[in-house]
């Protein structure tokens, strides 16, 4: 572990939560009006960390009046996750986001339409976050910013007590939280694409929970794309519903204009040269107000001296990974408690395989499922508290790759084994268009960078921390892919292109020296002899 | 990229050192920020938005560095753009944070992607116009 010449802070609280993005400040403000103690902790700044502060997140927003109208959006849901999603978990985060998103009111001035009415459902990222760090403020959450969490501690019953991070802005000092629950919202990860705002989301909630014992679930729905205009990370698509296509030679491409067919089409023609595009169908009205409607869309334009209305401009596609995938860590129960006691999840962090079942859940369900888990682990998390012992002093650190080597310690170059991932999780040919072949190169590559990592490393700097979690959670997806030996939802295998009934089933995975994925029991549809004929 | 703070309008407040979540500046000896680990910047805009000064000018290329001087960057009328358009501080009451009309966006967009699936005519177009 990084040595410090300044002396260790040492916290203890109820609640600790881990990441400070939308699900983590959701959990802080449930915990502390529960009337726990809690401490956030976050990488960066708890209000500009994370997805969500860079975007425009809509949430699922669906009043209970009338009382149809959850049933046909739930309904619709259901089919649309390919019997991976559960009915119950949707109900549950629609009338949790309804009843707790106009309770920011006081720090948020949401949008009020033309008839008078308020619209909570589409909020604006910076101003969102700026108003959660205020909601969190408010009710006494201690925030520590520039905080990253390393690794977490467990009391010798196993159960988790508390974690251990540096504090970056004070010369890599270490501080250790003693807590009676710990929440993890560390976010997804979008193996170091350029997906906006994803640059710190590496993971490191799936990696410390794994270590902890728990089990993520869903791993394999990582194959979806965003476009942005080249080298930039503007991923905000709203503009390409209106995009016309031109190949390098000037030809307009035929591309749907939205959803995963464009993803599949547009990564087609990028594999066959350079793609250009003119947002030149937007209407004029729209044109007009995109500066005050999504202000940093419109100011890569200016900024490169291109007229997107006339000119074409290059485009290219950001993985989503975890982020605007599904997987995660494995929700055990409707607290969104994990299998390890005194550890919560909410989130990215999360699987979100039981509200969007085998496809994204797009803007809107995640947003809802950030919200919802958050609040939901944030009451239970201060629940638990109540009633736990504390006392730092028998705490056990969890963490290993990267921290305690396996074999004699030595240099590790943390920056290739990064390129490696991102080489194995970014290239359509080995994520969007998977093959056995495919999978099976990614695997050797990814399971020599881990061993090395794992072996070596000993550092416990956060550079190659982060690292760890990205090889661990590519490691997590490639094993998984490989297993789901179909198409379903956004995991597409070329080699077995129909959907197969056997594997209408939520598939496990985990391990850290040795990856392992299993079927999930509780999966409604399972069967588990047509699954194990087919693996 | 972030590529260069002004140092002629950077007030020193320390705002951007502490909102950049990817930790990419440090305050300098001399007082003012100083940018020591670009290769860290996630293009994110989030330190101009807090910025107040509009002393800021991160390019959108986040994958290659871009020669500027300050003295362009002020020429081009870009710095500040993003906080007034966003409606912060003093610009709140001229730019309106309009993000929830993205609902009658996206319907335009399906409306829209629908005629050109049936190359029919613009039905509904005209009952989804942007309020005034």
């Amino acid at each position: 572990m990084t040595s410090s010449s300044l002396e260790d802070l040492s916290i203890t609280t109820d609640v600790l939560i881990v990441g400070g993005g939308m699900a983590g400040a959701w959990a802080a403000t449930s915990a502390a009006q529960a009337g726990a103690k809690v401490v956030l902790a976050d990488k960066g700044y708890c209000g500009t960390s994370g997805v969500t502060a860079t975007a425009g997140p809509g949430h699922w927003w669906v009043p209970p009046n009338p009382p149809e109208a959850r049933d046909i959006a739930v309904a619709n849901r259901v089919a649309a996750g390919l019997g991976l999603g559960e009915a119950e978990w949707m109900y549950r985060i629609i009338d949790q986001t309804w009843r707790t998103l106009p309770t920011l009111a006081r720090h948020y001035a949401f949008g009020i339409d033309e008839a008078g009415r308020v619209n909570y459902r589409a909020v604006r990222g910076p101003e969102y976050m700026r108003a959660l760090r205020h909601h969190v403020l408010s009710l006494g959450v201690t925030i520590l910013d520039h905080s990253p969490v390393l690794e977490l501690l467990a009391r010798s019953d196993g159960s988790i007590g508390g974690a251990r991070g540096l504090r970056r802005r004070e010369g890599g000092r270490l501080f250790q939280v003693n807590a009676g629950a710990v929440i993890l919202a560390a976010g997804g990860t979008s193996f170091l694409s350029h997906l906006l705002g994803s640059g710190t989301n590496t993971g490191d909630g799936y990696l410390m929970a794994a270590e902890a014992g728990a089990e993520m679930s869903g791993m394999e729905f990582t194959a979806v794309y965003t476009i942005a205009p080249a080298h930039s990370t503007m991923t905000r698509s709203m503009a390409y519903s209106f995009a016309t296509y031109y190949g390098a030679d000037g030809h307009e491409l035929d591309l749907p204009k939205m959803g995963p067919d464009l993803t599949v089409s547009l990564a087609r023609a990028l594999q066959r040269g350079p793609v250009y595009c003119s947002l030149n169908r937007m209407p004029d009205d729209i044109k007009a107000r995109l500066h005050t409607i999504s202000p940093n869309v419109p100011l890569v334009f200016d900024r490169w001296g291109i007229d997107p209305y006339r000119d074409r401009f290059e485009v290219t596609l950001h993985n989503d990974g975890t982020i605007r995938g599904v997987g995660g860590v494995r929700v055990h129960d409707a607290d969104c408690a994990t299998s390890v006691s005194g550890l919560f999840v909410a989130g990215d962090n999360a699987s979100r395989e039981k509200v969007a079942g085998a496809v994204t859940g797009g803007g809107n369900v995640n947003s809802a499922w950030a919200l919802s888990s958050g609040v939901l682990a944030g009451r239970a998390a201060a629940r638990l508290a109540r009633g736990t012992q504390r006392d730092g002093t028998h705490l056990r650190p969890l963490g290993r790759a990267g921290l305690r080597p396996r074999r004699q310690p030595k240099a590790v170059d943390a920056a290739a084994a990064r390129s490696g991932v991102r080489a194995e999780m970014h290239p359509f040919e080995k994520t969007l268009f998977r093959t056995e072949a495919g999978l099976k190169a990614s695997s050797l590559v990814l399971e020599d960078l881990w061993a090395e990592l794992a072996d070596h490393a000993h550092t416990g700097t956060l550079a190659v921390r982060e690292t760890a979690a990205l090889l661990a959670t590519a490691r997590w997806s490639v094993a998984t892919a490989t297993t789901r030996r179909e198409s379903r939802g956004i995991h597409r295998r070329e080699d077995f292109p129909l959907q197969d009934s056997g594997f209408a089933v939520r598939l496990l995975s985990g391990g850290l020296d040795q990856a392992w994925v299993r079927i999930d029991e509780t999966s409604t549809n399972a069967r588990p002899g047509q699954f194990e004929a087919a693996s | 990229m972030i590529e260069l703070i002004v140092a002629d309008r950077c007030t020193d407040c320390g705002a951007c050192v502490e909102v950049c979540p990817a930790n990419v500046l440090d305050q300098g000896d001399a007082g003012l920020p100083v940018l020591v680990r670009v290769e860290d910047c996630q293009t994110c805009f989030m330190c101009e938005l807090y910025c107040r000064a509009d002393a800021i000018y991160v390019a959108p290329d986040c994958d290659r560095r871009v020669a500027v001087s300050p003295e362009e960057v002020v020429a081009s009328g870009c710095l500040g753009q993003y906080r007034k358009h966003s409606g912060w501080d003093e610009w709140a009451d001229r730019f309106p944070n309009e993000q929830w009309l993205m609902d009658v966006v996206f319907r335009r967009a399906t409306a829209a992607a629908s005629e050109e699936a049936k190359s029919g005519p613009h039905a509904g177009a005209e009952e989804n116009q942007l309020p005034k």
